[in-house]
C-alpha cells in the first residue's frame, strides 16, 4: 500500500532493531486455530448448524452445571437464558448486585435489522455495514449470524416490558449511528444499557427464584481450573470477607468485559477489568487482535491529574450536533487563552472538519475516524479549552428544530453535561475529545463461542469475535445480548451434549486441581502483601496509563511502541518492587483488589503493544502513523495482515507465540472503507 | 474557573456490622472545585495510604450516575446538597473552602454496615427476585411492532423503569421504607401491556417481601421522592397502594 508523501520526514519510521521482529518464527504447524465455521452460503451457515447441533435432553439439562462470570448484558443473559432451558447455573459479579454491571451505562441504543423505517434496511445490509466498519478484520460467519439475531434481540425485549421509545403511533422509534446510512438504533432515552440490562436482569431474577440461577456477588474471579484439559470451575475471592472460594462445574463462560482500563482513565467503570482473560491467558486460551481499542470520539474532556475517570456524551449527540474547531489558527489562541469565547466565532470561521472531509457521512462517519480527525485537528493546533478538545455544537439544531425536541431527545445528556463541566450546552458548544471505551480485541473464540481451552466460552466484550478493528456505535448492545441470549444457549449444548455421562465427582472442588489453584492464587496474593513497597495501585496504574495512551493511543509508531514496551517493563518492575498495599489479605481490601487487577493489566497492556507492533499495518482503530494513505486515512495491508493475530501465552516476560487465523470474505467484496461519498 | 480548596471532613467509620463505628475527622487541602466528590475522597485514600492506614470503604463503580452503586449521606443529605444527582455526579465546586462535610453511610436496619460508608442492599434483590420481571422465556417472543403502546404509556413506564436501586429512598425514609423503590419497578409493569397478566401476583409479592425484610411502612413523608436522584415522582406509591389493594381485594 501507499504510505504518504506528505508526511515524509515528520514520522520516523527508521527500521530498528527490537527483540520482537522476529516473532512469526512461532507459528508453528503445531499450534494451529480451528474456527469451526459451517459450510454453506454465509446466509445459511446458522440455520445448518442449529440444525445439525447436538442438544441435551430436558432431564439432563438439570444434572449439568454451568459457570458464567459477569452480570452484564452478556452475562446476564447467557446466565437467565441457561437457567430457563433447565441447566444449573452458578452466576458471580464483582459488584454488591447483578444490575449494576457496566453495560449499565450504555447511552445511545442497540442496533437491529428491523428496517421498521423503511429506508433500505436489511440484514446483509447491517452485516455488511459491520463488516466495513471493522475495517475488514471480523469473521464473516460471526458478524452474519450477530445480524441475523439482531431482530430477535430487539422482540425478546420488548416482551421483557423495556421501555424502549415510541412514536405517537404507538410503534418503536429509531434514530441514526455512526458508519450506517439508515436509522436502525433502538432506544431508550439516553439510558439504552440501561433498560436492556434492567430486562436481562428482570430474567435473571426470575430464574435465581426459581432455584436454576445461584448467583454469588461480590466475588471475584482469580482463576479458571483444568481438569483433564478441559475448564471445570474457578477459584474467586469474596470480596467482603477476603476468603478464597472454589466453584466446579461442567463449563465455564466468561462475560467480563473488556481491558479499556489499562489506559486507566476511560470511560469504563472503576471495576472493570481484564482480569479473566488475562486468567484464561495463563491457562491456555488465546488471547486475540488486542491492538484494536476503540477511542470514542465523544467523551468530556481530561481535567486534571486527580481524575478518575472519563465521561462519555452519547454518540447519538451527532445526530444534531455539529463538530468544528476554529478556522483560524488566532482564533483558537485566543478562545484556549480565554479572551474569545465559541459564540464569539462566526460560522465562516468554523471548520466543520467531519463535513468537509467525509461529505457523505459527515458528524457521523465512524468513530475511529471521528477519534482521528480530533486529534489531527488538535496536533496541528486548532484545539479548544487545555488544546485538547473540540466543539459539539447544538445552535443549528436548536435553531431547526427548538429548543424543546432537543432537550427532549438529550435533555439527560445535556444535564450530565452541564454537571461535569459547568457549562450550558443549550448556549454555549459542548467540548469533547476522544477517550478510551471500547476493547474489540480479546479472548479468542471459535464460531461456537468457545476459547481454545475446551470447555471454556467467552462472551460480549471479553471475546475479540464481531467487531474487526473498529466496532460501530450501538453494536455491543447487539453483540452481548446476541452471545447471551441466542447464540451461547445453543452452542453451549452442543458442547454439553456428551458431558452428561462424565460424573460430577471426577471433577468436583476436592480434585488435585483445585487445590494447586487455590494455592497459587494463596501464593500469589500473598507475594503482592510481602512488597511492602511505597506506591499505592493507583500510583502505578496512572503511570501505565499515560504509558498506553502516548505510545499505544489513537496514533501509533514502530518507535513509539518499542518504547512503549520498554517503559511497561519498567513500571512492572516498579509493581513488584515498590508496591504498598495495605490492610490484610484475609479481609475486605479495596487496594488488595485494585494491586490484583492491575497486575493483570501488566500483562495485557504489554499484549496490546506487542500486537500492535506485530501488525505492520493501519485497520480501523488501529492506526500506525507508518501506513496512512496520502490524505491521512488508514492503510490496510490486506495482503500480509488480513487475519486475526492470536497469542499463546509463554510467559509474563517471555515472547507469546503468533497463530494466525486467516479471514475469508465470500459475501463481501473486501474494499477500501470510504465515508467520503 | 477552577481553582483548588481546603476542607475539613468529618467521616463515619466503622469494621463491621456488629462493630461500634465513630466519626472520624480528616483535612484535605489542594481539592480542585472541578472534582468530583469520589475523586476528592481518592486523593484522601491516597494520603491514608501513603501513611499506612487502611483507606475508607466506599462503594462507586460507573461513576457517571446511572449504575447505582455509590451512596454515602453527605451533609444530612443522600447523595449530597444538590438535587437529582447521585454522589459521584456532584462536583466540589459545590462546596467552599474551609466547610466541614459530614459523611455517613446510608443507616436503615435493612442496610446493615459492611464497612464505613459500605452497606449491604441485597434485600433489594430479593424484592426484585420475589416478582419484578415478565415470566416469559427467550425464544418465543413476537414481532416487536405488533404491540403498540402509546408513547405517553411507554415515557410514563420509562420515567419509573429509570430507578437505578441505589437505595437513597430508603436512606432518606424517617420509617426505612422502601416503597419507593418497589413502586418504581410495579408501576413500569403495572402502566405496560406486558405486565398486565402477572399484575396482581406481581404487587402481592414484593409488597410481601418488602415487608418480611424489615422495611419500615409508607407514612407519605415525601422524603424518598425529594432525594431521590432520578427523580422518581411519589405518583409510583399512590399507584402502588393502588395496585396492592386492588390485588388483595381480589384474592
Amino acid at each position: 500500500m501507499a504510505q504518504t508523501s506528505k508526511l515524509e520526514g515528520m514520522i520516523d519510521s527508521t527500521p530498528i532493531m527490537h527483540e520482537y521482529a522476529d516473532i512469526e518464527t512461532g507459528n508453528m504447524p503445531e499450534y494451529t486455530v480451528d474456527s469451526k465455521i459451517p459450510e454453506g452460503p454465509v446466509a445459511e451457515k446458522w440455520t445448518n448448524y442449529k440444525a445439525h447441533q447436538h442438544l441435551v435432553n430436558p432431564a439432563n439439562k438439570r444434572n449439568l452445571d454451568i459457570i458464567v462470570v459477569g452480570t452484564g448484558l452478556a452475562g446476564a443473559s447467557a446466565a437467565s437464558t441457561l437457567g430457563e432451558m433447565g441447566f444449573n447455573v452458578y452466576n458471580f459479579c464483582i459488584q454488591d448486585s447483578p444490575r449494576r454491571a457496566h453495560s449499565i451505562a450504555a447511552q445511545g441504543g442497540i442496533n437491529a435489522a428491523k428496517n421498521y423505517q423503511n429506508d433500505g434496511d436489511s440484514i446483509y445490509r447491517l452485516f455488511y455495514d459491520t463488516v466495513k466498519g471493522g475495517d475488514f478484520r471480523s469473521r464473516e460467519a460471526n458478524v452474519y449470524r450477530l445480524a441475523e439475531v439482531s431482530n430477535n434481540i430487539i422482540d425478546q425485549c420488548v416482551a421483557q416490558g423495556v421501555p424502549f421509545a415510541r412514536e405517537y403511533g404507538g410503534l418503536l422509534a429509531n434514530r441514526s449511528f455512526g458508519g450506517a446510512q439508515v436509522s436502525r438504533t433502538f432506544y431508550a432515552k439516553g439510558q439504552t444499557g440501561q433498560q436492556l440490562l434492567l430486562g436481562a436482569y428482570s430474567s435473571l431474577n426470575r430464574q435465581i427464584q426459581k432455584g436454576t440461577v445461584h448467583s454469588f456477588t461480590r466475588r471475584e474471579m482469580l482463576d479458571v481450573v483444568i481438569v483433564d484439559g478441559r475448564a471445570r470451575g474457578i477459584i474467586v475471592r469474596n470480596l467482603i470477607t477476603g476468603e478464597i472460594e472454589r466453584y466446579a462445574a461442567h463449563a465455564v463462560v466468561l462475560a467480563t468485559g473488556g481491558y479499556g482500563r489499562a489506559f486507566f482513565l476511560s470511560t469504563n467503570a472503576m471495576g472493570c477489568n481484564g482480569s479473566a482473560a488475562v486468567q484464561a491467558f495463563k491457562k491456555g486460551a488465546y488471547l486475540a487482535n488486542l491492538a484494536f481499542t476503540q477511542i470514542h470520539p465523544t467523551c468530556i474532556p481530561v481535567h486534571g491529574e486527580d481524575q478518575s475517570k472519563l465521561t462519555l456524551m452519547s454518540e447519538s449527540l451527532r445526530n444534531d450536533g455539529r463538530i468544528w474547531v476554529p478556522k483560524k489558527k488566532e482564533d483558537a489562541e485566543a478562545i484556549r487563552a480565554g479572551k474569545k469565547k465559541p459564540t464569539d466565532i462566526p460560522d465562516e470561521d468554523r471548520d466543520f472538519y467531519l463535513e468537509r472531509r467525509y461529505p457523505a457521512f459527515g458528524n457521523l462517519c465512524p468513530r475511529d475516524i471521528a477519534s482521528r480527525a480530533a486529534k489531527e485537528r488538535c496536533d496541528a493546533g486548532f484545539g479548544v479549552g487545555t488544546g485538547n478538545a473540540v466543539y459539539l455544537d447544538f445552535k443549528y439544531a436548536i435553531e431547526r428544530l427548538g429548543a424543546d425536541v432537543v432537550r427532549d431527545r438529550y435533555g439527560n445528556l445535556f444535564d450530565m453535561y452541564q454537571m461535569i463541566s459547568d457549562d450550558n450546552p443549550y448556549e454555549t458548544p459542548m467540548m469533547i475529545f476522544p477517550a478510551s471505551h471500547y476493547t474489540m480485541g480479546g479472548i479468542w473464540v471459535d464460531y461456537e463461542l468457545q476459547t481454545s481451552v475446551k470447555g471454556l466460552f467467552a462472551i460480549g466484550e471479553c471475546n475479540f469475535s464481531d467487531h474487526g478493528a473498529n466496532r460501530l456505535g450501538a453494536s455491543a448492545l447487539m453483540q452481548g445480548l446476541a452471545d447471551g441470549y441466542f447464540v451461547l444457549p445453543y452452542t453451549m449444548q452442543n458442547y454439553l451434549s456428551d458431558q452428561i455421562k462424565v460424573a460430577r465427582s471426577t471433577f468436583d472442588t476436592s480434585h488435585p486441581e483445585f487445590d494447586k489453584a487455590e494455592a497459587d492464587v494463596r501464593s500469589r496474593i500473598q507475594r503482592l502483601m510481602d512488597i511492602k513497597g511505597t506506591k499505592s495501585p493507583d500510583e502505578i496504574h496512572k503511570r501505565l496509563g499515560h504509558v498506553m495512551w502516548n505510545l499505544v493511543g489513537m496514533g501509533r509508531t514502530l518507535q513509539s511502541l518499542v518504547k512503549a514496551l520498554g517503559e511497561i517493563e519498567e513500571v512492572r518492575k516498579e509493581f513488584y518492587s515498590d508496591l504498598r498495599v495495605v490492610g490484610k489479605a484475609d479481609d475486605l481490601n479495596t487496594e488488595l483488589e485494585k494491586a490484583l487487577r492491575l497486575e493483570d493489566f501488566l500483562v495485557i497492556a504489554r499484549m496490546m503493544a506487542i500486537d500492535a507492533l506485530n501488525r505492520n499495518e493501519s485497520c480501523g482503530a488501529h492506526f500506525r502513523e507508518e501506513y496512512q494513505t496520502a490524505d491521512g486515512e488508514a492503510a490496510r495491508r490486506d495482503d500480509e495482515y488480513m487475519y486475526v493475530s492470536c497469542w499463546k501465552y509463554t510467559g509474563d516476560t517471555e515472547k507469546p507465540i503468533l497463530i494466525k487465523e486467516p479471514l475469508k470474505y465470500e459475501a463481501i467484496q473486501v474494499q477500501t472503507r470510504n465515508y467520503k461519498s | 474557573m477552577e481553582h483548588t480548596i481546603s476542607v475539613k471532613l468529618k467521616i463515619w467509620r466503622q469494621r463491621g456490622p456488629k462493630e461500634k463505628g465513630q466519626f472520624v475527622n480528616y483535612s484535605l487541602d489542594n481539592v480542585s472545585t472541578g472534582s468530583s466528590f469520589l475523586e476528592m475522597l481518592d486523593m484522601l485514600n491516597q494520603q491514608l495510604v501513603e501513611k499506612g492506614e487502611e483507606p475508607v470503604v466506599f462503594d462507586n463503580d460507573c461513576r457517571e450516575g446511572i449504575c447505582g452503586m455509590c451512596s454515602l449521606y453527605i451533609n444530612g443529605h443522600p447523595h449530597g446538597p444538590v438535587q437529582g444527582i447521585t454522589t459521584c455526579q456532584l462536583h466540589m465546586r459545590k462546596f467552599n473552602d474551609g466547610d466541614t462535610i459530614t459523611i455517613e453511610p446510608w443507616r436503615s436496619a435493612a442496610f446493615p454496615v459492611i464497612r464505613d460508608l459500605m452497606v449491604d442492599r441485597s434485600a433489594f434483590d430479593k424484592i426484585q427476585q420475589a416478582g419484578g420481571y415478565v415470566s416469559f422465556n427467550c425464544g418465543g417472543a413476537q414481532d416487536a411492532n405488533s404491540l403498540p403502546i402509546s408513547k405517553e404509556v411507554a415515557d410514563t413506564a420509562m420515567d419509573s423503569a429509570t430507578c437505578i436501586g441505589c437505595g437513597a429512598c430508603v436512606a432518606a425514609c424517617k420509617n426505612g421504607s422502601a416503597m419507593l423503590f418497589v413502586s418504581a419497578k410495579v408501576s413500569q409493569f403495572a402502566l405496560l401491556p406486558q405486565g398486565q397478566v402477572e399484575r396482581k401476583r406481581r404487587a402481592r409479592a414484593m409488597v410481601s417481601k418488602m415487608d418480611e425484610l424489615g422495611f419500615g411502612n409508607c407514612t407519605n413523608t415525601g422524603a424518598c421522592a425529594a432525594e431521590c436522584p432520578k427523580n422518581i415522582p411519589l405518583s409510583n406509591i399512590a399507584r402502588l397502594n393502588r395496585e396492592f389493594l386492588n390485588a388483595k381485594f381480589s384474592e
